[in-house]
C-alpha cells in the first residue's frame, strides 16, 4: 500500500517548508538506502525520508505528522539488528543523522552533551584528551549513533563491569509525538518521581524522538590486559567463568567462542587462536598497573585449575588488540564461510550455557543448518549465528524458524529473547513467549500514555494483543 | 519466608473495586519521605524471603518485604554485597521500599544505585494483575523497562512484590583517607579524583574534612592512597563513619532527626559552585548529592538547585502536605499522570505521596 500521489506530494510540500527542499527525499532511488537497517532481510520503502537540521525542525516535522496521522520511524545510522528502524510504508523516516554535534564537554563533571546523530566512538575520541571515555561499546561503535544506542539500550563487551546505556546517561531531551519538548533527568545522578529516563532507554522509538543526550564519562584505565584460554569442553570453559566470579574479580570483558567460531575467526584474523579447542575464553582485566598484574596472574592460575589446554596473556597493546581482533571480526569471519547468517541475541543464566549449546546443536541438525556461537559470557548474552543461503529456496524461512526456537529455549531456561539488539519487528513473534497477555497489555498501555494514535514506529517492539493470538496459533501449528 | 502475593492481590482487587486509597507499607522506615501518606495501610512486610540466590551468577531474587538485614547477611556469607549500600533509616527496612524510594548510599556514583542494579520485578497493578517485567539476567531489552520505572515512584504505579538484583563481590581492601579542606576546594578535589583511574568508592565533605574511600585490589588501593595522601582512618572508625553518613546518624543530621530543622537534598552537577546560604552543608557522592540543613523558601531552593543543574527535595520535616519534590514542568506532569492512569486506573496506590497532582 502507498499513499495516493497527491497526498504524498502535499505532505512533502509541508515538510519541505520546514526543513528545506534538499532535506526531504522523495524519489525512490534515493529513498532506497533507508529501506532497512542492519537486518537487511526486512525491507520497506517509506513515503518520504526527512532530515531535519535542528531540534526546532524535528518539532515542526512531528507536529505536521501528528496532525496528519502519518507514522514516524526515527533513524540514527541504521546499524540496528532487529529491524527497529525499518520504515513504515505509509509513513516517513525521520533521519537524525544531521544532528551530529557534540554540544558541550565538562571534563571536571565527567559528562558530555551530544546530539543523537553523534557516533558512539566519536564521543570517546572527543574526550580522550581529558583521559576520559564513554563506556558502552557495541560492536558497531565506529558507525552506530548514540541516539540509536539510547533507543535500544545498547551494551557491548564491557557491560558486566561498566553497565549498559541506561547506566551511562544522565539526561535526555525528547520530542513527543505532538512535537512537545520534554527534559528528562538532570545533571545530577537522579531526579524526583518515577524514573522516566530508564523508561525511555530501550523504548525503540515508540515513545518519543530523542534529540539530545547527556552521557556520563569514565576515566580511561591505566592498563588493560587480555588472558586467552582454550578448553576441551564448553562445560569446562563455563565453569572457569564461574570460578573467576567466585574469586571476586569482575573482568572488564569476558567473551566465549565455540569451536566453529574459533576456526572461522582464526582463518579471518590470524590472531593465534587454538583451533583445536572446543571453547575459547577471552578475559580482559583493567585498572592500575599493579591491579592488572595481580588479577591476570590469578586468572591464569584459575584457568589452569579449570583444565585450560592453552593460555596466552597479552604482553602489550598490540598483542591485546590482536587477541581481540579475532573476536571482533567473528561476524565478518562467519560471512566468509557462509553466504548469509542470521544473528540471535538471547540471554541466559550462565549456569545453563552447556545445556543451551547442546540443545542448539541438536536443533541445528533438525533444521539442517550450521550454527556458530559467540557469547558475552560475563553477562550471559548469547549470539548464535545461524548460517544459511538466501538463494536456496526456503533456507531463510528455516533459519528464522530455528532462531525463534533458540529464543524460546532462552526463555525456558530463565533468560530472555533479547539482551541488547532489541525486539523491533524481528522478535515481535517471541514477545508472547516471554510475556503473558496481561503483561503485554500493560506494555501496550504504557505506549498509549505517550502515543495514543500509535504513529511512533508502529508495528515494532510490543505486539498488539490480537496479533499475539495469531502468533500463538501459528506456533501451535509449527510445533505440531 | 512467606508468599503472601495472593492475599495482597485480593486486597488490591477489593480496594480497586471500592476505589479505596491504599498506603503501601513495608517496614515503615521511610514514612517521613515524600508527602503525607493517605489511605488504608497495605502491609507488604509479611511477603518476604529470598526466592533465589546464585552467588556465581551475581543475581539475587527476593520478595519485596524482605528486610535489608536478611539480604545483607545472606550476601555476607558469600563475600558479596548490595553494591548500592542502601540506607535503612531504621530497623526492618525492606527491599521493596528501598527501590520505591530509590535510596542508595555513599558508593552510588561508582557502584550504581538501587535502580541501576535492578534486573526485574513482579508488580501488582491497579487491576490486581500480578505481572513480571525484566528478568534474572544482566541484559534484557524486551519490552519497556517497567522495573527501573518504579525507582522513585514511591508505589504510585503498583505494589512491587518481588525484585531481582545484580549483586557484587565485596572489595578485597577498603581504606579511608581524610584531608582538611574548605568546601570549594573539596568540590574541586572530589571531582579531580573521580576523573582519575583510581579505585575511588566514596567521597564526602563534612565539617571541614574530605573523606575519600578507596575499595578494590589491595595493590591499587595502596598505590592511590600513597598518591593522594591524607590521614588514614582505622578500619573500624572508617566503617562507622560511612555507615553513620548513610544512615544520617552524624551530628550534622541530629537537629533534623529531632524534627527541629528542615533537611534538603540537592541532586546536582557534582562540580557546581556551592551557593551562599546561612545553614550548614554536607557534600556526598563527590559533590552530586548535597544535604542542606536550614530553613528556606521552596521556590528559592528550586532556583538554586536549577542553577546547579539539578533538583532539590525537602527530605525531612517542613510542611509535608505541600509539595516536597522539585516542581516539574507541565508537560512532564501530564506524562506522569497519564502513565499513572495506565497502571492504576482507579488511582488507589499511594495517591499524592510523590506529588499532590499524582
Amino acid at each position: 500500500m502507498s499513499k495516493s500521489p497527491p497526498a504524498r506530494e502535499a505532505l512533502a510540500a509541508r515538510l519541505r517548508a520546514c526543513v528545506g527542499s534538499q532535506y526531504v527525499i522523495e524519489d525512490a532511488e534515493t529513498r532506497r538506502p533507508y529501506e532497512c537497517d542492519g537486518l537487511a532481510m526486512y525491507c520497506e520503502l517509506p513515503q518520504l525520508v526527512v532530515l531535519p537540521g535542528d531540534v526546532a525542525q524535528v518539532q515542526a516535522v512531528m507536529r505536521i505528522c501528528h496532525a496528519c496521522g502519518v507514522p514516524v520511524v526515527a533513524r540514527g545510522h541504521g546499524t540496528g539488528l532487529c529491524a527497529g528502524a525499518m520504515p513504515h510504508p505509509e509513513g516517513i523516516v525521520l533521519s537524525l543523522a544531521r544532528l551530529s554535534a557534540i554540544l558541550a564537554i565538562d571534563p571536571e563533571a565527567r559528562t558530555a552533551r551530544v546530539q543523537p546523530g553523534v557516533r558512539n566512538l566519536a564521543i570517546s575520541e572527543a574526550v580522550a584528551e581529558y583521559g576520559l571515555y564513554y563506556g558502552p561499546d557495541p560492536s558497531s561503535q565506529i558507525a552506530c549513533s548514540i541516539g540509536g544506542n539510547v533507543a535500544e539500550n545498547s551494551g557491548g563487551v564491557h557491560c558486566l563491569k561498566y553497565g549498559l546505556t541506561v547506566h551511562n546517561i544522565l539526561k535526555l531531551e525528547v520530542i513527543s509525538v505532538e512535537g512537545e519538548k520534554l527534559d528528562i533527568g538532570s545533571e545530577g545522578l537522579d531526579s524526583g518521581g518515577m524514573d522516566l529516563l530508564a523508561l525511555f532507554t530501550g523504548s525503540e522509538g515508540l515513545l518519543g524522538v530523542i534529540t539530545e543526550i547527556t552521557v556520563r564519562l569514565l576515566p580511561v584505565p591505566e592498563r588493560a590486559r587480555v588472558v586467552m584460554a582454550g578448553f576441551d569442553t564448553i562445560q569446562a570453559a563455563g565453569d572457569a567463568v564461574g570460578g573467576i566470579i567466585a574469586q571476586g574479580i569482575i573482568p572488564a570483558g569476558l567473551e566465549m567462542m565455540d569451536s566453529h567460531a574459533i576456526v572461522a575467526a582464526e582463518a579471518f584474523a590470524q590472531a593465534g587462536y587454538p583451533v583445536a579447542a572446543k571453547a575459547l575464553l577471552l578475559c580482559e582485566v583493567d585498572g592500575t598497573d599493579a591491579e592488572v598484574q595481580e588479577h591476570s596472574t590469578r586468572i591464569e592460575t584459575l584457568f589452569r585449575q579449570f583444565g585450560a589446554t592453552s593460555i596466552r596473556t597479552s604482553r602489550n597493546e598490540a598483542e591485546r588488540a590482536l587477541l581481540w581482533k579475532g573476536r571482533k571480526s567473528a561476524f565478518p569471519a562467519v560471512g566468509r564461510i557462509s553466504p548469509d547468517y542470521y544473528c540471535m541475541d538471547g540471554t541466559i543464566p550462565r549456569s545453563q550455557l552447556a545445556r543451551v549449546l547442546t540443545e542448539i546443536d541438536r536443533m541445528a541438525t533438525e533444521y539442517g543448518l550450521r550454527v556458530v556461537n559467540v557469547f558475552h559470557a560475563g553477562d550471559g548474552n548469547l549470539h548464535p549465528l545461524i548460517l544459511f543461503d538466501a538463494n536456496v529456496a526456503g533456507e531463510f524461512e528455516r533459519a528464522e524458524a530455528f532462531g525463534g526456537r533458540i529464543l524460546e529455549l532462552c526463555v525456558a531456561v530463565g533468560g530472555c529473547i533479547t539482551g541488547e539488539h532489541g525486539v523491533g519487528i524481528e522478535k515481535i513473534r517471541q514477545m508472547p513467549v516471554q510475556f503473558s497477555p496481561e503483561e503485554l497489555a500493560q506494555l501496550e498501555a504504557v505506549k498509549q500514555a505517550f502515543d495514543p494514535q500509535a504513529t511512533l514506529n508502529p508495528g515494532k517492539g510490543i505486539p498488539l494483543l490480537k496479533r499475539c493470538q495469531e502468533y500463538r496459533t501459528l506456533e501451535g501449528h509449527a510445533h505440531g | 519466608m512467606a508468599d503472601c502475593s495472593r492475599q495482597l492481590q485480593e486486597q488490591v482487587r477489593t480496594a480497586s473495586a471500592e476505589r479505596r486509597a491504599l498506603a503501601i507499607t513495608g517496614g515503615g522506615t521511610k514514612v517521613f519521605l515524600g508527602r503525607r501518606p493517605v489511605g488504608e495501610v497495605l502491609d507488604v512486610s509479611a511477603h518476604r524471603g529470598i526466592v533465589s540466590y546464585q552467588p556465581v551468577e551475581l543475581v539475587l531474587t527476593a520478595r519485596a518485604g524482605t528486610s535489608l538485614d536478611v539480604l545483607e547477611a545472606a550476601l555476607q556469607e558469600h563475600g558479596q554485597m548490595l553494591a548500592f549500600e542502601p540506607p535503612h533509616f531504621g530497623p526492618g527496612a525492606t527491599l521493596g521500599g528501598t527501590l520505591a524510594c530509590n535510596l542508595s548510599g555513599p558508593g552510588r556514583p561508582w557502584w550504581g544505585s538501587v535502580r541501576d542494579q535492578v534486573l526485574g520485578i513482579r508488580l501488582l497493578n491497579g487491576r490486581g494483575e500480578h505481572l513480571r517485567f525484566g528478568g534474572q539476567v544482566m541484559k534484557n531489552v524486551a519490552g519497556y523497562d517497567i522495573s527501573r520505572l518504579q525507582a522513585g515512584a514511591m508505589g504510585t504505579l503498583g505494589v512491587i512484590t518481588e525484585i531481582s538484583l545484580k549483586v557484587l563481590p565485596q572489595p578485597a581492601l577498603t581504606l579511608t583517607l581524610v584531608q582538611a579542606h574548605p568546601p570549594a576546594t573539596a568540590i574541586t578535589r572530589m571531582n579531580q579524583y573521580a576523573g582519575e583511574p583510581r579505585p575511588l568508592s566514596a567521597a564526602c565533605w563534612l565539617d571541614g574534612r574530605l573523606y575519600l574511600r578507596l575499595s578494590g585490589a589491595a595493590s591499587a588501593v595502596q598505590a592511590a592512597a600513597g598518591q593522594w595522601g591524607g590521614d588514614r582512618l582505622a578500619a573500624a572508625e572508617a566503617t562507622a563513619f560511612w555507615s553513620a553518613l548513610r544512615e544520617q546518624q552524624q551530628a550534622f543530621f541530629q537537629p533534623a532527626l529531632r524534627g527541629e530543622t528542615p533537611l534538603w537534598r540537592f541532586s546536582v552537577r557534582p562540580n557546581a559552585t556551592l551557593p551562599e546560604l546561612p545553614g550548614a552543608w554536607v557534600l556526598d557522592w563527590a559533590g552530586a548529592q548535597r544535604w542542606y540543613r536550614g530553613t528556606g523558601e521552596p521556590a528559592r531552593m528550586e532556583t538554586l538547585a536549577a542553577a546547579m543543574g539539578g533538583q532539590v527535595t525537602l527530605f525531612r520535616n517542613g510542611e509535608r502536605r505541600a509539595e516536597v519534590f522539585h516542581t516539574l514542568p507541565g508537560a512532564l506532569q501530564t506524562v506522569q499522570q497519564r502513565l499513572k492512569r495506565q497502571f492504576d486506573p482507579a488511582g488507589i496506590f499511594n495517591p499524592g505521596r510523590v506529588y499532590g497532582w499524582l
